[in-house]
């Protein structure tokens, strides 16, 4: 039997928030032996990071471990004195952040803080510790791996960002890596490099690691066994591939499930009909710096289209343009066949009214000091002269279409709702101009899974109730192939491939859609050994390089 | 360095302007204030006829703007015009002009020369006491030693500057005297005798600006308190004040340099009862006299100064803060 590491037993945590103690974690086990690797999955608010740093003794400010204990290689954390503590931080246990660009302070160099760790625990020098950080940014595979750590954070991509504090959790080559959603904020295309190199690191040396995610298709590739959380209360534990071919709990069978919905794929527009929304030729700039570049494609009657490409790729400009935002420098931007004036100043109410838009924040799209009432009201009021009493009937049956209770909603302000209802009230602000067309801007990547899966469904019935077409702004293949009936691909602001969704999807593609559909995790095990296999190793070096 | 150094000439030529600007305001309203130099001097005797010769003499009598750009063409020659109150002087006296004797520069250097070593000295002692303040409040934070360095100096900013400045004159100079309660500078002293004489006005006005420089440094570095990057820090095991001072303090410098650069605006010009409490022979005392007897000349000239030394240090200041920031210093 392999020796036991971490050994953390009916942990319970409390965070503090009006006065009271509120429970997080509700009496946790877990165990990890000397080399192991444990996934920890579940949606947000389920207790997943501060598990995972209550397995280094910490909590963040405002919480407490109430009962319970942490036993790291025989050290009890839950009693152990803040010096004690600080020996193991760093030394023997070490966490890998979700926002590397966050995590990595602004005003010192990379190999500056990468070395802090070994020199602060005397365990190097602070040239062992150089040498030692560039021989690990070589591992991990960053690009000029001499040069690179004498760099300040902002002059790094997030991709490589990532990988350097792999190199800096590695520094003092630990005996557990805390990794907490370290791929959720990068690209596709970013992931794979990242998850590749963290998983060959943590094999090399061989770390013991607790990998933390909501993807489960990520945590299936990284991962020995299987942790799911839900709310702070363990749901169940397996080994991954056991758990991924037969999940015991309805919990866990509802997030395998969550990637079933699929509508059907509309027919194509019949040829000659007139597109909802039509981009031709259109170029477009931020001050002098060309952001897209002779984008065109149409968005025909009561069909949705989808935007994919990565973060720069010019989507939300696009959008931008379209909304009359920004208006472009070249091209023309046609609705209903009639062009549009490039800036919304100049464009008339009836116009605005036709084009809404729902937003990836809702959080900072809704205004927190008004109530649903009035933040629904405004644009029924403003779009379509309704006042009074018909004006609340009205907001009524908005909130009716958006399956939430007029009489418990209509005082509420956005504070008191969750994630997913405020992302409705946005749907329902949108709606209440009665628009012909829809933009949605990454409306379901701030949401848990089986949140966005009900947003999805809404945006498809309230599609058929009321004959509108989407632009489907987003960087999720899931959610294209859920939604999509047209799929446009965008790369450095230019379209790269238009098609029909089902056809995106079957190859042959374009070379960038082929790369962005492979990088797409899935829920085989195996699936990045043999993506790897199939690209080579060399392959996904020069596809780091490629981006510097 | 290319938008470092474009940012560093726009501001320099923002802070020209604004000095341009405040010229002629100072011009304006200093001719503006009720009464002349002739009617004070002459006070009880102010014949219409007395009156209108001295205002002859000193000019008074011109249109407004070509005062004001004679004066300006000066300023920019070094020259800030004879003082009123010297020229009248010498007139009654009969002594030779030209000598430079009445001129106003010469008239302001050797109390800005004091006004300068008075600011220089206090923020000597309150910034570097502001800076530890600030930092081991934020490390002991909401500790009692925290709220007894808040209270103390939060009393010692909401005291009246001369109430401050008897306290210290009973402690320090009275009870156990340590220093001189006056400051009798005069030429020829040695510094370490000057440095002893600026003591007590110096201890006064450290009181009065510690508290902002040191809630400024507290609260700037809590804020960063919570940020993931502060976080990595401790989890990789560094001790609270080595996260304090290496991680959140270069990333709160922007505001607390800002924060200083008033303080010390404040030391140059605002320190008038502190100079009258000690006799010290600061450019603030002799501003307040030349107000008095409506001596323009001097009355301009101070208010061009204190105008410099604030467009100055906020420059200063500016520059400063944007060299603390390592995304302009290395861009990508």
């Amino acid at each position: 039997m392999a020796e036991r590491l971490l050994e953390i037993r009916d942990i319970h945590i409390e965070g503090h928030t009006d006065e009271t103690w509120v429970p997080i974690i509700n009496g946790v086990s877990l165990t990890l032996d000397k080399g192991e690797v444990l996934g920890l999955i579940g949606e947000s608010g389920a207790g997943k990071s501060t598990l995972g740093l209550a397995a280094m003794g910490y909590t963040r400010d405002g919480c407490r471990i109430s009962s319970g204990s942490v036993n790291f290689d025989g050290i009890e954390l839950t009693t152990a004195d803040a010096a004690t503590r600080r020996r193991l931080l760093g030394a023997r246990i070490a966490y890998v952040a979700q926002s590397a660009a966050a995590s990595f302070n602004p005003a010192h160099k990379l190999i500056d803080q990468h070395v802090e760790a070994p020199v602060v625990h005397k365990i190097m020098s602070r040239e062992e510790a150089m040498r030692d950080g560039i021989e690990l940014y070589r591992r991990l595979r960053l690009p000029n791996p001499e040069e690179i750590g004498f760099r300040y954070p902002h002059q790094v991509s997030g991709g490589q960002l990532q990988r350097a504090m792999t190199a800096m959790a590695m520094s003092c080559r630990p005996d557990l890596i805390i990794f907490d959603e370290p791929t959720t904020a990068l690209d596709v295309t970013t992931q794979i490099e990242v998850l590749a190199a963290i998983r060959d690191i943590v094999e090399q040396f061989d770390t013991a690691a607790i990998y933390i995610t909501h993807d489960l298709a990520v945590v299936a590739q990284m991962a020995d066994r299987i942790k799911v959380l839900l709310r702070g209360d363990e749901v169940e534990e397996a080994e991954t591939r056991e758990m991924l071919s037969h999940p015991r709990e309805e919990y866990t069978k509802s997030l395998w499930a969550v990637r079933s919905f699929q509508r059907p794929q509309k027919p194509p527009a019949p040829a000659g009909s007139t597109p909802v929304v039509a981009l031709r030729g259109v170029s477009a700039a931020y001050g002098k710096i060309p952001v897209l570049h002779d984008v065109s494609f149409e968005i025909a009657e009561g069909r949705t289209v989808a935007v994919v490409g990565e973060s720069g790729s010019g989507k939300s400009t696009a959008a931008r343009v379209i909304t009359g935002l920004l208006p472009p420098t070249e091209g023309v931007v046609e609705f209903m066949g009639e062009p549009l004036p490039p800036s919304y100043r100049k464009r008339s109410r009836d116009q605005l009214r036709q084009i809404q838009m729902i937003y990836q924040m809702a959080d900072t799209a809704l205004n927190p000091n008004k109530t649903i009432a009035e933040i629904i009201g405004r644009p029924v009021q403003f779009y379509t002269g309704r006042t009074g009493r018909e004006r609340e009937r009205r907001v009524d049956q908005l909130l009716e279409q958006i399956e939430l209770d007029p009489a418990t909603f209509r005082g509420r302000k956005p504070g008191e709702l969750s994630g997913g209802q405020k992302q409705r009230i946005g749907i329902a602000r949108a709606l209440a101009a009665e628009p012909r067309f829809i933009i949605c801007d990454e409306v379901t990547s701030a949401l848990d899974q089986l949140v966005a899966e009900g947003i999805l469904r809404l945006l498809a019935r309230l599609q058929d109730e009321l004959g509108l077409s989407y632009m489907f702004i987003t960087h999720d293949l899931a959610t294209v192939r859920a939604i999509a009936d047209e799929v446009v691909v965008m790369k450095d602001g230019r379209v790269v491939e238009t098609g029909p969704r089902d056809e995106m999807f079957r190859p042959p593609h374009h070379p960038y859609t082929d790369l962005l559909l492979s990088s797409v995790p899935e829920m085989d095990p195996d699936w990045l050994d043999r993506l790897l296999a199939e690209r080579g190793v060399e392959n996904i070096g020069d596809a780091a390089a490629d981006r510097m | 360095m290319g938008a470092i150094g474009r940012i560093l000439v726009q501001r320099l030529i923002l802070g020209v302007l604004t000095l341009f600007a405040v010229s002629i305001v100072i011009f304006v309203a200093v001719n503006m204030l009720p009464g002349d130099f002739a009617e004070a001097i002459l006070g009880q005797g102010a014949t219409p006829e007395a009156v209108e010769a001295i205002r002859r003499d000193l000019g008074l009598d011109r249109p407004m703007v070509q005062r004001y750009l004679s004066w300006l063409a000066g300023v920019l020659h070094g020259d800030f015009g004879t003082s009123f109150a010297q020229a009248n002087f010498r007139s009654f006296t009969g002594s030779e002009t030209g000598s430079g004797l009445g001129s106003v520069a010469e008239q302001i250097k050797p109390r800005f020369q004091n006004t300068i070593f008075l600011a220089g000295t206090t923020a000597a002692i309150a910034v570097p006491v502001s800076l530890t303040l600030g930092v081991l409040a934020a490390l002991y934070r909401n500790t009692v030693f925290d709220r007894i360095t808040n209270v103390a100096t939060l009393t010692s900013i909401s005291s009246p500057e001369f109430f401050l400045a008897y306290i210290l004159i009973l402690f320090l100079a009275v009870l156990n005297p340590v220093f001189p309660s006056l400051s009798n500078i005069h030429e020829g002293l040695s510094f370490t005798e000057r440095l002893r004489l600026t003591m007590l006005p110096a201890l006064t006005l450290t009181l009065v600006v510690t508290a902002h420089m040191m809630r400024m440094t507290r609260a700037a570095i809590i804020n960063l308190l919570a940020s993931p990057y502060i976080e990595m820090a401790r989890l990789k095991g560094l001790s609270p004040m080595r996260v304090i001072i290496v991680h959140a303090l270069p990333n709160a410098l922007a505001p607390i340099i800002n924060v200083i650069a008033l303080n010390l605006a404040y030391l140059i010009t605002g320190v008038v009862v502190v100079e009258v409490v000690f006799v010290y022979p600061g450019i603030g005392q002799l501003f307040v006299d030349s107000v008095k007897i409506r001596d323009i000349p001097v009355v301009q000239a101070c208010c061009l100064v204190f105008a410099a030394a604030y467009i100055l240090l906020n420059l200063t200041a500016d520059i400063l803060s944007i060299l603390s920031n390592p995304r302009l210093r290395h861009p990508k």
